[in-house]
């Protein structure tokens, strides 16, 4: 391996931290798209030099971006991201009937396997797809227009779609994640969609706390060599998936608090899980003010604190769900960032962290990549 | 700078027939986005209006289609501006004549973005 490059996706624009294997010193770039909110940055398994971020600003819009060059210069593709037909309407936070309007691109998926295919999950909650590497793009509709979708109810981020995950054994096969509607499996390339949510228990939230959809899922992530099995961080609780999300199982198992936004699997175990407990759903940062991740070694359940070289007083920031990533070296390495502008790396699986940067802008997205 | 409700038939301005060319000045955001300097010309066929000018600003520059103007409605996006001069025309409907100094190309079509902290 050549190093490890992580993209990193700010509220005031993006930047490409870089290293050798060795993953000591590193060399950060950018910012990239200075002064707009960058959701997230990512690239092409299939072509790790191609990359692609979302740029967007509350006054001017969705950009998206992409590189040819590994994110040394950049040039707009298509942002023309309209819902297909007559939107419809979903729910506001009054419960009353809201017409579907696009606001931003919260996640880019690239295929695992083309470097020309890739989804947008967008807020008010829709999957896009583009097979001309971000140049136009499609709505995949029967996602918003499953009989649910009138019924969905936007989180306090917003209605939006955050994860995307494409099987690896099936490329047909796809998950997203919406807060908060919750999951949604398709076996047919995003043509017919079901909901994945049996197993989710949201109690004081939802009037059944075991409905259907309406839990506000926060990130899932899945290992490579597992692909069955998925974890979910959700508002509150981890949970568990052993067949691809048709049911589910808690895992919070001895941590301090079971509810967080960020979560990832072990490059190269993957029974082994991080996540990053944060106090509360009113007080969004760890608890006791001391930024632990967690890490189970045995698929959720049992977990141990991994604290050495994090700050463990008069600490008050959050990570955000897109904000943790691992890469595929040995050891792997874990990075995560900081709604206080912090980039922690470990390069031994957790064991130790120190910080990359310190005082980049609040931090809303880290991707990891390992180059060839 | 103040609003001005109604302003086009207080001046009694008309819409130019023909083709005109519309300075239009572009906020620091957009001319990063799509390389540009400070103003662009831009040349508008038959009635000078605030749609006519940014339809024509947005065939010139393609990149700027949903930045100004939200793609779905047409409408302008709420935390941008439209000025000419000291007259804030964001919410002057979009098929009024605009001045006649912004016609001529005598003072561009300000197109900036709302103050707002964070």
């Amino acid at each position: 391996m050549r190093g490890v490059r992580l993209l990193v996706g700010t509220k005031k624009g993006a930047f490409v931290l870089s290293a050798d294997a060795g993953r000591r010193r590193w060399e950060v770039s950018g910012p990239y798209f200075a002064g707009w909110e960058v959701y997230h940055v990512v690239g092409s398994p299939a072509d790790p030099d191609r990359l692609w971020a979302s740029q967007t600003s509350s006054w001017f819009g969705q950009v998206v971006q992409r590189s040819a060059d590994g994110g040394r210069t950049w040039a707009p593709v298509g942002n023309d991201f309209a819902y297909e037909g007559d939107a419809g309407t979903h729910l506001w936070y009054d419960g009353t009937p809201r017409p579907w309007s696009f606001t931003r691109i919260w996640h880019l998926e690239p295929s695992l396997g083309d470097p020309d295919v890739i989804w947008a999950g967008a807020q008010d909650a829709a999957l896009f797809s583009s097979a001309d590497g971000g140049e136009t793009w499609r709505e995949l509709a029967g996602l918003r227009r499953h009989p649910t979708g009138p019924s969905w109810q936007p989180g306090a981020g917003g209605l939006c779609l955050h994860t995307v995950l494409q099987h690896p054994d099936d490329p047909s096969r796809l998950l997203v994640a919406i807060s908060a509607a919750g999951v949604f499996t398709s076996r047919d390339a995003g043509a017919t969609w079901s909901p994945a949510n049996r197993g989710l228990r949201s109690e004081g939230v939802l009037a059944d706390p075991d409905a259907d959809v309406g839990h506000c899922v926060h990130k899932v992530v899945a290992h490579p060599s597992a692909p069955q099995v998925l974890y979910m961080q959700k508002h509150w609780d981890v949970m568990r998936s052993d067949d691809w999300g048709a049911s589910w199982y808690e895992v919070s198992g001895d941590l301090p608090s079971d509810f967080g936004f960020a979560i990832a699997v072990h490059a190269h175990e993957p029974q082994t899980v991080y996540v990053v407990p944060i106090k509360s759903d009113s007080e969004h940062y760890p608890p006791e003010g001391r930024l632990r991740v967690y890490r189970s070694r045995t698929g959720g359940g049992d977990w141990e604190p991994l604290t050495d070289g994090l700050p463990q007083e008069h600490c008050y920031v959050n990570v955000l769900r897109d904000a943790m990533s691992v890469d595929s070296l040995d050891p792997c390495g874990v990075y995560f960032g900081t709604t206080g502008g912090q980039v922690y790396a470990s390069a031994d699986g957790g064991g130790t962290w120190s910080a990359i940067v310190r005082d980049l802008p609040g931090v809303l997205s880290v991707e990891a990549q390992a180059l060839p | 700078m103040t609003e001005a409700p109604g302003f086009l038939g207080d001046l009694g301005e008309r819409a130019l027939v023909g083709t005109a060319v519309v300075r239009v000045r572009l906020p620091v955001q957009l001319r990063d986005l799509a390389k540009l300097p400070l103003e662009v010309a831009v040349q508008v066929d038959g009635a000078v209006t605030q749609r006519s000018v940014l339809d024509a600003l947005e065939r010139a520059y393609p990149l700027l289609v949903g930045t100004v103007r939200d793609r779905a409605s047409a409408l302008r996006r709420p935390f941008v501006r439209f000025f000419a001069g000291e007259l804030d025309l964001s919410n002057a409907p979009p098929d009024d004549p605009l001045p006649t100094p912004v016609a001529s190309g005598k003072e561009p079509f300000v197109i900036v973005g709302a103050m707002a902290g964070g």
